[in-house]
């Protein structure tokens, strides 16, 4: 077992976290208040490979796996998890890429790994998030079309994507209910697609969430992923056990930023005549924050060294997912403590993170349903 | 056209510096290494003119240990085509400006150039004179401190603008030449991806100092190295009123500071 990352993925860190600190930093205050969504980092991070750069070079990536971009992630997340997720700008295409047709690869692929075109993957409605096959959009075969109608909610990119991969009911009498559904890929030009983002976020608010309402839209058959319908829950399962991963280096990323700042401030801060980094309640602080990092990050490159050799294991994954939220919670809170009132007001950028912290136990899956898939099958 | 960097591997400019037990250099445990800032506007603008010439081999050359590749890399990742690496630990640790300028002319004396850029300085050691000794030894003109540079056509003489005090002078100067590169040239690009994946399959000549023939006699020897002395504490004038304050600052400008 080797746990040192390839010359590649040196260098990958570096240019990622130089991209980071030069273009996100100045920015990320501003983008947060505003809740504007970073479009010409994404356009400049695009230029350089660095979205979409975990699809093969012939899909127009880098091929740097999945292991590649969680470190891009990562990278990213240390400086501002809202703008990190430019690299999401991709999100909805890990299905096309792992349930597909070759056809549709060659077509959707390239045009985000090229960054002239963002994707969105929408299976949350208002009824139905970490319940999956609760969803109720409907689409029905009408000549060479689907006709699709219903309502998503918090979707990632809805209002500034050019496609989203859609979880649709198609098979709604099938007996087994994993059957009814299927992914269509529905442009977000399409007559009858409405989105309406969504405002006031407690975090990640450069990042763009919004609702989408779909009325008679007409998408033709051939948008399906894959050749057959009824296997839109288990593409959507598959799907989660990537971005999961992501989601996770994302939480990496977040907890390790909050740690650099907290060191740099209490090397600064005096209080009773001495830097607040000589006490010990301190250090206990940072050492804590230190541990659940390392061990957070080992995970996340273990999870994601699996997906790229073709090795998934959901149950591995869940347990990533879920103690990277919870590294990334923990850490910003103990950021927030140890900047004391200064880590209250939002000219110090903790603040924004112990915002930012709370989605990564919440989005792509809660950490609730994480912990149903890790007991499930530790009971059978 | 034909360009060839010299290039310094140099602690990154947030690093911490600390002197060694021997007041001889600095401690380089823990140190993160970069491209010189300097060079990095070298390979910028050494690709620039690659691409408007759309012709033409950009080679780094870089004198430096085993690390110092990793900063050829990512010359490398940014677009730059080959490298000598030049990798000499004992030969390094010694080298002055005078012998780290010999080595890299005769490293550099199989490749065709045009141009040769280097960074106005490095920013560690800050000698700034690798430059004007490269040009003595290779007999070609210098231009230090460039913010802009236009290559003719025909790629006989280059017309190049450098600051100086107040203000910019603009020089004609025939090719080949030497120009140091000052901040303003230009932005550097960040290495792309598939830039880094292409890096490592690229050539790197590596060589010692020995192998090029140069042996390396220095003309200085480092004494004695030190941090610049802390910075003390401000001082506050006390006094009743603005009067008194104004007397008492006037006194500690004449006795203390001996300002006036």
């Amino acid at each position: 077992m080797d746990f040192e990352l390839t010359d590649e993925q040196k260098m990958l860190v570096e240019t990622a976290g130089n991209f980071a600190k030069n273009e996100f930093a100045p920015v990320a205050q501003e983008l947060d208040r505003e809740e504007k969504y970073p479009m010409e980092i994404w356009e400049k991070a695009s230029k350089l490979g660095l979205v979409g750069a975990w699809l093969p070079e012939e899909y127009g990536g880098a091929g740097v796996g999945f292991l590649g971009n969680a470190l891009i992630t990562e990278q990213f997340a240390e400086v501002d998890l809202g703008i990190s997720l430019i690299v999401a700008a991709t999100f909805g295409c890990e299905a096309i890429y792992w349930g597909g047709t070759e056809e549709q690869k060659k077509k959707y692929l390239p045009l985000v790994a090229q960054g002239s075109a963002i994707s969105a993957g929408a299976f949350t409605e208002p009824d139905a998030g970490t319940d999956v096959a609760g969803a109720r959009t409907r689409a029905v075969i009408d000549g060479n079309d689907y006709v699709i109608n219903g309502n998503k909610m918090f979707i990632t990119n809805a209002d500034v994507c050019t496609f989203m991969v859609t979880l649709c009911v198609t098979n709604p009498d099938n007996e087994k209910r994993y059957k009814r559904y299927s992914l269509i890929i529905v442009e977000s030009d399409r007559k009858g697609v409405t989105t309406t983002k969504i405002h006031g976020k407690m975090g990640i608010r450069a990042s763009d969430t919004a609702e989408v309402s779909f009325e008679d839209v007409r998408v033709p058959r051939e948008n399906l992923v894959g050749t057959s319908e009824g296997q839109g829950f288990y593409q959507a399962m598959q799907f989660f056990d990537t971005t999961r991963i992501m989601v996770a280096a994302q939480g990496a990323g977040l907890a390790q930023g909050a740690l650099d700042k907290s060191i740099e401030y209490v090397k600064e801060r005096k209080a009773f005549g001495a830097p607040i980094a000589s006490f010990q309640i301190t250090q206990q602080k940072l050492a804590e924050m230190a541990i659940r990092i390392e061990a957070t990050r080992n995970l996340v490159y273990k999870s994601a060294s699996y997906l790229d050799n073709g090795k998934v294991d959901p149950t591995l994954n869940a347990i990533t997912k879920y103690y990277a939220g919870e590294t990334a919670v923990f850490c910003a809170n103990y950021a927030v403590e140890l900047h004391g009132g200064y880590g209250y007001i939002d000219e110090y950028d903790v603040q924004r993170f112990y915002r930012d912290a709370k989605i990564l136990q919440i989005y792509e899956g809660t950490k609730e349903a994480e912990v149903l898939t890790i007991a499930r099958r530790l009971l059978t | 056209m034909n360009t060839v960097v010299c290039m310094k591997q140099v602690p990154d400019t947030e690093t911490l510096i600390k002197v060694n037990p021997d007041g001889t250099g600095i401690v380089t445990e823990g140190v993160k290494w970069v491209m010189g800032p300097y060079d990095e506007y070298g390979v910028e603008e050494a690709l620039q003119q690659k691409e408007k010439f759309k012709a033409g081999k950009v080679t780094i050359v870089s004198l430096g240990p085993d690390r110092a590749i990793e900063a050829i890399r990512t010359g490398l990742a940014m677009g730059a085509d080959t490298a000598v690496h030049i990798n000499d630990a004992a030969f390094y640790e010694k080298a002055d400006s005078y012998a780290t300028a010999s080595v890299l002319a005769a490293g550099l004396k199989d490749l065709e150039y045009d141009v040769i850029f280097c960074g106005k300085q490095a920013i560690d050691d800050d000698s700034g004179q690798v430059p004007a000794i490269l040009g003595e030894l290779l007999g070609v003109p210098v231009i230090t401190q460039v913010i802009k540079l236009e290559v003719a056509d025909d790629k006989t003489k280059a017309t190049v603008t450098r600051e100086v005090e107040g203000g910019h002078a603009i020089i004609e100067v025939s090719l080949p030449t030497i120009l140091s590169a000052q901040k303003g040239l230009n932005e550097p690009r960040y290495a792309s991806l598939p830039g880094i994946m292409k890096a490592k399959k690229k050539p790197v000549d590596v060589k010692t100092a020995g192998d090029l023939g140069v042996s390396g006699e220095s003309m200085t020897v480092i004494k004695e190295m030190s941090l610049p002395p802390a910075r003390q504490a401000g001082k506050i004038i006390e006094g009743e009123d603005a009067e008194q304050k104004a007397a008492a600052l006037a006194k500690a400008l004449h006795e203390e500071a001996k300002l006036i």
